[in-house]
């Protein structure tokens, strides 16, 4: 009963990741090419040889994208195992759209508002580390606030609907609201570094990220269904 | 199964879903490879890094 779950994420993982990386290759290389020439530029030496060359690193993208969609598609197979029949909605397909927009801004819209994504040259070197570690932290406080979010959706369940939902949404944004106020600022953009560039490139990168969920969920919710139709009959037999 | 009228779902037993738990840290080390790895782990030195390099960068995760 499980084990097609997680087989459906992982499929769905991997149609998304390289959706995702369709998109991000019409709509972020550009931005990752001037960044890298504006980079190259402010250096002026350029003598150490590219350990892989800038095609091998687009061609990386599909692999990079495609993998981190295998990985989030698994997960989010075995979430889905968890969370159907105990929270969300009945319907198998709707729950996965509604657990892939979860996902989305647990993952991916919590961290990015504290710290957007940036392009090659701007980012100090010697900070990858903390920042790396803050990254995590603020994903880890997505992950929790949304299940502190169905957790208070669940148990007020008998309240009636608007407490039910307050209770739901205040579960989420008092600790993401904290998270934004009280976790440390990094602001690491270089003096010059053009503006509409960064920009460009952020709103590329959230993109990426959209289409990555986006497809997930629909694709999963696609299986889904055509699962339950070969079946013939509601599903629902403990497994 | 008798649900035909009232599809109320019945939830998977937790204790079947918990050798399925198994695969997480699996699926989050490929995940790592993608987004954080610079060679301590893969033992490709710094290749697979600058391979997946422009992916990372998309995917929002802090690189360099
Ligand atoms: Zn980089």
């Amino acid at each position: 009963m499980i084990r097609p779950l997680f087989v459906r994420g992982l499929l769905a993982g991997i149609i998304a990741g390289l959706a995702a990386g369709v998109f991000a290759y019409f709509a972020g290389e550009p931005h990752i090419d001037s960044a890298i020439a504006l980079e190259e530029a402010a250096a002026h030496t350029h003598a150490e040889v590219p350990l892989v060359s800038r095609s091998g690193q687009v061609g990386g993208l599909f692999l990079a994208t495609a993998l981190y969609g295998l990985a989030v598609g698994g997960l989010f197979g075995l979430a889905f195992a968890l969370v159907r029949g105990r929270i969300g909605p009945r319907s198998g397909s709707v729950l996965s759209i509604t657990l892939a927009a979860a996902g989305f801004v647990a993952v991916v819209l919590v961290p990015f508002v504290k710290y957007p994504a940036n392009p090659p040259a701007v980012g100090d070197p010697a900070t990858i580390g903390s920042r790396t570690s803050l990254y995590l932290v603020a994903v880890a406080i997505g992950l929790l606030a949304m299940a502190a979010a169905a957790v208070a959706h669940r148990i007020f369940e008998v309240n009636g609907e608007p407490v039910r939902w307050l209770a739901t949404g205040l579960g989420f944004l008092v600790p993401v609201t904290a998270a934004w106020v009280f976790l440390p600022v990094v602001s690491e953009v270089p003096e010059g570094f053009p503006a509409d560039l960064l920009w460009d490139f952020r709103v590329s990168s959230l993109g990426t990220q959209v289409v990555l969920w986006g497809v997930l969920g629909v694709s999963y919710a696609y299986l889904w269904h055509r699962s339950e139709r070969v079946a013939g009959a509601p599903q629902g037999v403990p497994a | 199964m008798s649900q035909l009228s009232a599809p109320h779902v019945q939830p998977i037993p937790l204790r079947n879903l918990a050798w399925w738990a198994l695969a997480v840290p699996v699926l989050l080390l490929v995940a790592y490879l993608v987004t954080f790895d610079q060679g301590a782990i893969s033992q490709a030195g710094d290749y697979l890094h600058e391979l997946m390099h422009d992916g990372r960068h998309l995917l929002g995760v802090p690189c360099h």
